[in-house]
């Protein structure tokens, strides 16, 4: 009767692997516990993209969050970081297939973007989540991954996760 | 030592911010060239490519030798190492986000489970 507080079981936490898989992709993988349409849901509704997407510790506001999830529709998300200001990302879905694969293109780039595909792929009520993203180049491939880390404090992490990795070994 | 390392990611970032130096990397990926061969085939003056050569060899990108009158470039061998930390880190921006889907799709599902036994009734 009482309302439990945080009572559900915390899931397992799968791993996540990302792969340099030639000069110009990048594949994301992660298992996520729930069936693939949930899993399509958290992807394709505004409401709920915005909350997985920009987590807490990114330091970051969503202030614009519009998905037109159909071939051919467009999304925009703008984002504010108090060091950086505001930064717009967006593009196009280029395929739609509910439940199961999503294409789109990362226009922000102009012209160096890539296009990222995801698919979704349920076994025994989990799904496996794929994102690859294919550059037009290797050159705009380093740049891509060096403007994920544009910003001031996220570069200061990388030289810290540097200098750890260092002094490991 | 350790220090060291910091500035030199900046300056890697800051070298590679240029679309006329990541050609200049390009370029020496296929064959190492002379900093004369590379100002005629980015169509600049010797002394401009020769301060973009200063900026990718202070990032380590590229080494340089003088050999009689020739100043010849080649790729430098500092790059895989910060290549692996730039994954690491892509895979510590997915994993939070990851992190948090998991909740999202936590909450549906005990959100439907609900409107499923209210359904029921």
């Amino acid at each position: 009767m009482d309302a439990r507080k945080e009572g559900e079981p915390t899931p397992m936490k799968n791993r996540t692997t990302v792969d340099r898989t030639s000069d110009r992709e990048i594949v994301v993988t992660r298992t996520i516990d729930g069936p693939a349409r949930i899993v399509w849901e958290a992807f394709t509704k505004p409401e709920l993209f915005k909350r997985w997407w920009v987590p807490k510790s990114f330091g970051m506001s969503l202030l614009t969050c519009e998905l037109d999830v159909r071939a051919g529709g467009s999304y925009r998300l703008v984002f504010r970081h108090a060091d950086a200001g505001t930064m717009a990302f967006f593009g196009r879905y280029l395929e739609v297939t509910p439940h199961s694969r999503i294409v789109w293109t990362n226009d922000e780039g102009e012209g160096e973007g890539s296009v990222t595909t995801a698919t979704f792929e349920e076994k025994g009520g989990a799904t496996r989540l794929v994102l690859h993203d294919l550059y037009p180049s290797k050159e705009a491939l380093d740049a891509g991954i060096g403007a994920t880390e544009g910003m001031p404090e996220t570069m200061d992490q990388l030289n810290e996760l540097v200098v750890s990795l260092r002094t490991k070994q | 030592m350790v220090q060291y390392t910091g500035p030199r990611l900046d300056a890697s970032f800051a070298a590679l911010s240029d679309p006329t130096r990541r050609g200049v990397l390009e370029q020496l990926g296929r064959s190492d060239a002379s900093i004369t061969d590379l100002a005629q085939k980015f169509h600049m003056t010797l002394t401009g490519m020769k301060k973009h050569v200063g900026i990718l060899e202070e990032a380590g990108l590229v080494t340089t030798e003088k050999i009689g009158r020739v100043r010849t470039c080649r790729l430098g061998t500092r790059r895989l190492e910060d290549e692996m930390a730039w994954l690491e880190r892509y895979r510590q921006l997915w994993e939070a986000r990851f992190d948090e889907l998991d909740t999202v799709v936590q909450e549906l599902k005990k959100k439907e489970r609900i409107d499923g036994r209210a359904k029921r009734r």
